[in-house]
């Protein structure tokens, strides 16, 4: 691979040190898969990930498409850049992948997530919280004496953001979908 | 619409498929289809007596044929002893499919007896598997089997088939009524990338031509267009294992295999070349070594059907993803059209310096003393046969890479052995069939003992159909390839890695009632091996061979090209602790 710059004599390289982490920066990547909607499609794609190494940082899949049974599976991954490479090209040669899109490279995307965010507490923290879900648009849910659910979407990083304040708030339990991910435009 | 069973539809698609050999063994799962097979008899059904041998059976069918290899067995235990011989396909690109029995659908997921996930476990060593639920599924699920295991890189797919769905009545239908969605995305090579092909093959000083399994897969065409190519450019050519009778042995710009256990002349020029043609090979650590020293300095061309095979273990300037056959007509026209024209000069001179290493006589051996070199049993084997109608199988092992290196193979599909994998075992079930698709022609399987051990109930198989497979075995009493390696990477510490309580070999011939020779002495060697080529039926050969030799030369684990150990092992050529790591 480029460079992977290593002293003459000092040590040994083959294909196992090939995906050396530090030789290359790794990229964030969303890719969305269009796969027939047939049983363990699922476990086929994951089985891809699981068998070869390749990191799964958020995966969301349901049908788009019924009559003609595609589902949508968009997964967010990083690699270097050779990984990321063989990542879309061992996707793209399983047989019910029809399509794979890399949308990171594709131009402009919009990725949506939405969560459920569990926060319990009392007085000022509790004020606090509500305070903070207006600023981020998340509603309310269902609300106890003694907690919120508030429901976010956005962006992961804005749900991260939001659950970052949330956790010192009381922050009891969290549910995310994962990304949901369209090219803009067209 | 007529309706038939699933176990008729099974048999109906396999004849539309034009299938007429199966290799299996029977249970209860896929007692229906059995049912159908005795009423048939169209269909060719090998008993064999192990599952994993009638997939290595059906793989020496299908390489040795360029047919699709096709496998019955039931469900649970039989599904799972076929999981290594899928394995095995899977990595060397062979063209299966798979039919196995499975549980009435009502009893999927109790734990019914003989009960196995199959379609999880084949899952990863599958090109594609299905669970066919609807016996009005079934025609179609079978001829798309067909379709993925034969198109594009080939492989094997599995068709799990419950037994109610066997015994249910659907519609059958014919291979053309059905819509295969698979669709091999397979760009043709575009004009460009073609032409900068070209334009390399002008340019280049120190050309280098590098080819695979995947030329022989292509089909004979390929094979011819690469010698076309080779006799057109003058271009040295070398091949991996797997690739190894599409360009003739006997063929002038040959250099013999490359990698860990190739020729020095192949890996040396693999190395010093300016320019790099890989058609149908896919960079295995085999071949390349350590890979940031790999061929260093070459401008790097890629031909391959499967994207994901380019720039997955070194980087290419070039991709071309093509079947191996249209890309080289369009290479070799294209070439042409702008003038044919080579840097001849350079050329003979780059020649020159290949016979320098040609002259090392990297593969040359002594035969001296009472004992037999396996070198020289192979060297014989191969004087003796090469004139001969002659199908050659291996196990794994010591013998496998001597006889990769000894034998020579003037056409393509006359080799079979297991690369990807390396699966002991695999030689023996797969000599079988190769008999079966050439009955007249001689099939020799090159053994170690070890490997052999490991399949030899196929030995009922082979008496049972009267199938005169030669088994010569390379007999060391060791775990050859594992003592070199412990020799050379663990302080000659041999653990485990002899052969203990050996059968009489030639007694277990006699308890089968076939031939058995045995030889130790290389003043009987030519006559022993004539006696088995000349025998009508199967034979096993006991070579017993020179119990410490090792094979030469070598890349070790983690070491360049161009630091290959040649002869006996010095000091300096002792792997390191970072090369012990790697397999
Ligand atoms: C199924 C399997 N188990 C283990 C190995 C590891 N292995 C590679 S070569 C070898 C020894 C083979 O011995 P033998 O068949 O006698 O061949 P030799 O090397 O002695 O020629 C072993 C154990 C393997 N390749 N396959
Ligand atoms: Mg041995």
């Amino acid at each position: 691979m480029t460079d992977l710059d290593i002293k003459k004599g000092s040590n040994n390289k083959s294909a196992y040190n090939l995906r050396d982490p530090l030789s290359e920066l790794t990229e964030s990547h969303t890719l969305a898969v269009m796969v027939d909607n047939e049983s363990g499609v699922l476990a086929r794609v994951i089985g891809l990930f699981s068998g070869r190494g390749y990191n799964i940082d958020s995966l969301t899949v349901a049908e788009v498409d019924h009559s003609g049974k595609l589902s949508r599976i968009t997964i967010v991954t990083n690699g270097t850049p050779a990984v990321i490479e063989q990542i879309k090209a061992q996707l793209e040669r399983m047989v019910p992948v029809h399509a794979v899109h890399d949308l990171t490279v594709e131009g402009r995307t919009i990725e949506r997530e939405l969560a459920l965010i569990k926060v319990a507490g009392s007085g000022e923290k509790r004020v606090e919280a509500l305070r903070l879900a207006d600023v981020f648009r998340a509603n309310v849910v269902d609300s106890t004496l003694k907690s919120f659910t508030f429901e976010i979407k956005g962006t992961p990083e804005k749900i991260d953001a939001f659950c970052d304040l949330m956790r010192p708030l009381g922050l009891k339990e969290l549910a995310r979908t994962g990304v949901a991910a369209l090219s803009r435009g067209k | 619409m007529p309706n038939f069973t699933g176990a008729e539809i099974v048999i109906k698609s396999l004849l539309s498929q034009g299938v007429d050999t199966v290799f299996g063994y029977p249970g209860g799962a896929v007692l229906p289809i059995y049912d159908e097979i005795f009423k048939e008899k169209q269909i060719k059904h090998i008993l064999v007596r192990h599952e994993q041998a009638a997939v290595h059976a059906a793989e020496g069918y299908a390489r040795s044929t360029g047919k699709t290899g096709v496998v019955l067995v039931t469900s649970g235990p039989g599904a799972t002893n076929a999981v290594t011989g899928m394995t095995d396909a899977l990595m060397d690109s062979i063209p299966l499919v798979v039919l196995t029995g499975q549980v009435p659908t009502f009893m999927i997921g109790n734990d019914a007896f003989q009960e196995a996930d199959t379609v999880g476990i084949t899952r990863p060593c599958t090109k594609h598997n299905w669970l066919v639920r609807d016996t009005n599924k079934l025609a179609e699920t079978i001829h798309k089997a067909f379709h993925v295991a034969a198109n594009g890189r080939p492989g094997p797919v599995l068709v799990d088939i419950p037994k109610d769905v066997q015994f249910a009545d659907g519609i059958f239908k014919e291979p053309k009524e059905i819509k295969n969605t698979y669709h091999v995305r397979r760009v043709r090579p575009d004009n460009a990338s073609i032409e900068e092909v070209s334009q390399a093959i002008r340019n280049a000083k120190k050309p280098m031509i590098y080819s695979g399994g995947g030329v022989i897969n292509s089909g004979k065409k390929a094979s011819n267009l690469l010698r076309m190519l080779v006799s057109k450019t003058n271009f040295p050519i070398t091949s991996t294992l797997m690739g190894l009778g599409s360009y003739p042995a006997s063929g002038e710009n040959w250099l013999g295999m490359l990698g860990m256990h190739g020729t020095y002349e192949a890996n040396m020029a693999m190395h010093d070349c300016d320019v790099l043609i890989c058609i149908g090979a896919r960079f295995d650590d085999r071949i390349t070594g350590r890979t940031d020293a790999f061929s260093p300095n070459s401008y790097k061309i890629h031909i391959d059907i499967d994207p994901s095979s380019i720039n997955k273990n070194i980087q290419v300037d070039v991709p071309l993803v093509s079947d191996i056959e249209i890309a080289l007509k369009e290479i070799i026209n294209t070439w042409e059209k702008g003038g044919s024209e080579t840097q001849r000069t350079s050329i003979k001179k780059w020649w020159s310096k290949i016979s320098e290493w040609k002259n090392v006589k990297c593969l040359a051996y002594k035969q001296a003393g009472e004992f037999i070199k396996p070198q020289y049993a192979i060297d014989r084997l191969e004087k003796i046969t090469s004139k001969m109608d002659r199908y050659i199988t291996t196990e794994v092992g010591q013998h496998q890479m001597w006889a990769a290196q000894y034998m020579k193979f003037e056409e393509p599909n006359r080799w079979m052995t297991s690369g990807g994998l390396g699966t002991m075992g695999y030689g023996f079930p797969s000599s079988i069939g190769v008999q079966i698709a050439y009955p007249k022609s001689l099939v020799i399987n090159v053994a170690g003992e070890a490997s052999w051990l490991m399949n030899m109930q196929e030995l009922g198989t082979a008496v049972q159909y009267g199938l005169p497979v030669k088994q010569f075995i390379l007999n060391n009493e060791r775990l050859g390839m594992v003592r070199q390696w412990q020799e050379l990477l663990h302080g000659e510490r041999y653990s485990h890695s002899w052969s203990e309580s050996l059968p009489d070999f030639e007694k277990l011939a006699d308890a089968y009632g076939i031939k058995g020779i045995t030889c130790s002495n290389p003043k009987y060697l030519d006559d022993s091996i004539e006696e088995m080529v000349n025998h009508p039926g199967p034979v096993i050969f006991n070579c017993v061979v020179e119990k410490h030799e090792n094979c030469f030369p070598m890349i070790p684990s983690g070491k360049a090209h161009n630091e290959m150990i040649l002869g006996e092992i010095g000091e300096k050529d002792s792997v390191d602790s970072a090369g012990a790591v790697l397999v």
